[in-house]
């Protein structure tokens, strides 16, 4: 069950973020809303959600004359030149829960968009009135951005503006700037049955002291689970815990191989159960060997390392 | 506070269940719903292995979906905590008792490396070998050895070396851990482990005080170079799950009747059935045997060997019998053994229905169940090449783990 446009106002106010409200009939595109609100002097938005080849999501809100170029915005979160294209229309249902020409950072307080990404036009910054849906086709709501950064903090999202118009050149010695809006997170069980809270926020600790620690450099630690927060865009997570991590790099690797095969047999498409029947019968095996692999390297390295510390001491003891 | 409530039964011909010796009754099978009952635990029901599905994002390990891990105690706490976004810790072990590991002694082994993936929490792991030296009247020198043998093959299980922590008690024993058992042994009178474990006033007092040993890997302040933090404090709301075989559930209701007495969480449990001999469920499978049970040291040929000439068959004398009454799939060994390691429910139910109604024969199942134990023989043996007395000692090393619950 989604929010409705009530519950989410009733909430804005509960966070006591200023915003007006005008009713208008249903619009689905950006011209037919101007009709309505465009008089205001206030910054329309357009509204984007986009999807790239795993299955991974982002809204992108960014001014109503902001060119949005997706080949430049997937080179810079580091998918390829074509790697994000608009998605489908049952993600909105699915994944936003708003309808049709609806899209908006306010469904990000829906527990499906946990972790879906937000990328947020710098030309909102600091703007007093900013308009956007409030997840009905047939409402505009116009707030600060500093309203805007409160909701989203609530949610446990640091808000970020994003200069979607640039066009830096990414290659090997420019890495993707947009690299950490690349959500990293489990994404969220999408059966509308019953809804699996948020599992594992990125938590590295020592030891699982269930509240207050801070471990200074470690990715910030929550003790309590809230609905809807797990990603934030900007995560400090250590990159060796998901390289490390044996399922999902075996499942990386076949996928690339899978993708790979597909590629080079031109004449037809190759039917996935090909693939499934292959992924059945080699995984295991696969994942034992690559977790013999994980061991190898830790004693080696293990070795290594109480080596080290054994010649330390003796060169101590030596000068001593 | 309530005690775990345990109904003497009183019958000297009932069966006989502790971590020494496992007795059915009249050489029948054992009654799982009577030990249940007897030793107080919960039936683990598909609701649970369901949550366990949801909360973990994948399927169901095969020994939760054919109910060879069939009883708990309060692992429904620890799917909630779980679901909470809080942490637990798993402990298992093994009596280091002989060097040759069949299939019934991985069982454990292959369960908990399934919960350490699905749930991503660390692992510690007991190798009781002063235990064994005790109880099977061996030097201590060997009880050693066979530890590190033993550590091995339950290494290439495959674990995960950044959160699994190996230990054997005649290396590790000391300091906290020691501190905790003194405590746990204040708190257990003789005559209450008379009662749990059966002890005799002509028992040893090794033994006798060795219930301690294995009850306090439970508490995470047995392992502070895992759990302390910074400042030296351990967090004692860390649950531990225990996975084991339903016989050692003595310790584990001895150390839940002391955990809270002493400040401490109680461990959960989650327990698995007996895996029968080869001989059928009457049979024992014992070290003297080789043809009892299949080692992971078996080879293609052995395999074969052994389950075409031992294994059990519940099938009629003649074809013609077996084509009319089909097999009795209560005592027929390999369809038994291929409820515990063939993967595919679909293939599974086809082999019952089939071979069941008559249609399927022994020998079919019986090859099938050769292809299913010589797949795993072998991955294991390949695992265990691999593993190299440096991993060993990384693995036994006692360092901290940072990324155990990453």
């Amino acid at each position: 069950m989604g929010f409705t446009k009530d519950q989410l106002l009733d909430r804005l106010k509960e966070l006591q973020i200023n915003f007006v409200c005008y009713d208008h009939p249903v619009v689905l595109t950006v011209e037919a809303q101007a009709k309505y609100v465009g008089h205001l002097g206030g910054l329309l938005s357009k509204n984007l959600l986009l999807k790239d080849k795993k299955h991974r999501y982002y809204v992108v809100s960014a001014l109503a004359n902001t060119n949005v170029d997706l080949k430049v915005l997937s080179q810079r979160l580091g998918l390829g030149k074509g790697g994000l294209r608009m998605a489908p229309e049952e993600s909105l249902q699915e994944i936003l829960q708003v309808p049709l020409g609806c899209v908006t950072p306010f469904a990000l307080i829906n527990e499906s968009a946990g972790t879906v990404s937000f990328l947020l036009d710098q030309g909102f910054k600091s703007q007093e009135c900013c308009f956007f849906h409030p997840l009905s086709n047939d409402a505009t709501i116009s707030l600060g951005s500093s309203g805007l950064e409160k909701f989203l903090t609530s949610l446990g999202r640091k808000p970020a503006y994003v200069d979607l118009e640039a066009t830096p050149l990414v290659g090997k010695d420019n890495p993707p700037d947009l690299a950490d809006f690349v959500p990293s997170g489990v994404p969220a069980l999408s059966d509308s049955a019953e809804k699996a809270p948020p599992i594992q926020p990125p938590v590295v600790t020592q030891a699982p002291e269930n509240v207050k620690s801070t471990s200074a450099g470690k990715a910030s630690i929550k003790a309590k689970v809230q609905s809807g927060t797990t990603e934030k865009p900007k995560s400090t997570v250590n990159p060796l815990i998901e390289a490390t991590d044996v399922e999902k790099v075996i499942e990386e690797i076949f996928a690339k191989f899978a993708s790979a095969v597909q590629s080079e047999n031109k004449q037809e498409e190759i039917e996935t159960s090909l693939f499934d029947g292959v992924r059945k019968r080699i995984t295991t095996d696969l994942q034992m060997q690559m977790m013999s692999f994980k061991n190898a390297a830790y004693s080696q390295g293990f070795q290594a390392g109480v080596e080290a510390v054994r010649i330390a001491m003796k060169n101590m003891s030596f000068r001593s | 506070m309530a005690e775990e409530k345990v109904s003497s039964t009183g019958e000297e011909d009932s069966q006989v269940v502790n971590p020494w010796e496992v007795t059915a009754k009249d050489g029948d099978k054992i009654d799982y719903d009577k030990l249940i009952e007897q030793f107080g635990c919960q039936r683990l029901g598909a609701d649970l292995v369901q949550r366990v599905e949801r909360l973990t994002g994948r399927p169901a390990h095969v020994f939760l979906r054919r109910g060879v891990f069939f009883a708990h105690r309060d692992f429904d706490e620890i799917l909630d905590l779980y679901e909470r976004g809080e942490k637990f810790y798993l402990y298992t072990g093994r009596g280091p008792s002989s060097e040759a590991l069949h299939f019934g002694h991985l069982i454990p082994f292959m369960f908990t490396k399934y919960l350490q993936d699905a749930f991503k929490v660390p692992l510690v792991i007991q190798l009781t070998d002063d235990e064994k030296c005790m109880w099977k009247n061996i030097s201590i020198e060997e009880s050693k050895r066979l530890a590190r043998e033993n550590a091995r093959d339950i290494i290439a299980c495959g674990f995960d070396v950044t959160r699994t922590f190996i230990f054997s008690d005649f290396n590790y024993l000391g300091g906290k851990f020691y501190e905790n058992m003194v405590k746990v042994a204040n708190c257990v009178t003789f005559n209450k482990v008379v009662g749990i474990f059966g002890f005799t006033r002509e028992d040893h007092i090794g033994k006798i005080s060795f219930p301690p040993v294995q009850a306090v890997p439970s508490f995470p302040s047995s392992f502070p170079h895992l759990f302390a933090d910074k400042n030296n404090k351990v967090n004692d709301n860390l649950r531990c799950l225990i996975p084991c075989a339903i016989d050692q559930d003595p310790y584990f209701r001895m150390t839940r009747d002391v955990a809270p007495r002493i400040g401490y969480q109680k461990p959960s449990l989650i327990e698995s059935t007996f895996f029968p001999a080869l001989q059928g469920e009457n049979g024992k499978m014992s070290a003297s045997d080789p043809n009892s049970a299949i080692y992971v040291t078996d080879s293609p040929k052995d395999i074969k060997n052994k389950v075409n000439r031992y294994a059990f068959s519940g099938g009629q004398d003649s074809i013609e019998k077996h084509r009319k009454l089909g097999a009795n799939l209560e005592v027929d060994i390999p369809v038994k053994y291929l409820s515990f390691f063939l993967d595919d429910d679909a293939e599974l139910e086809h082999i019952k229905e089939e071979y069941g109604s008559g249609r399927m024969l022994t020998g079919q199942v019986k090859a099938r169940l050769i292809e299913v134990l010589s797949e795993l023989v072998e991955r294991h043996r390949r695992g265990r090449a691999l593993v190299t007395d440096e991993m060993v000692d990384a693995f036994m090393a006692v360092r901290p783990l940072p990324f155990m619950f990453s």
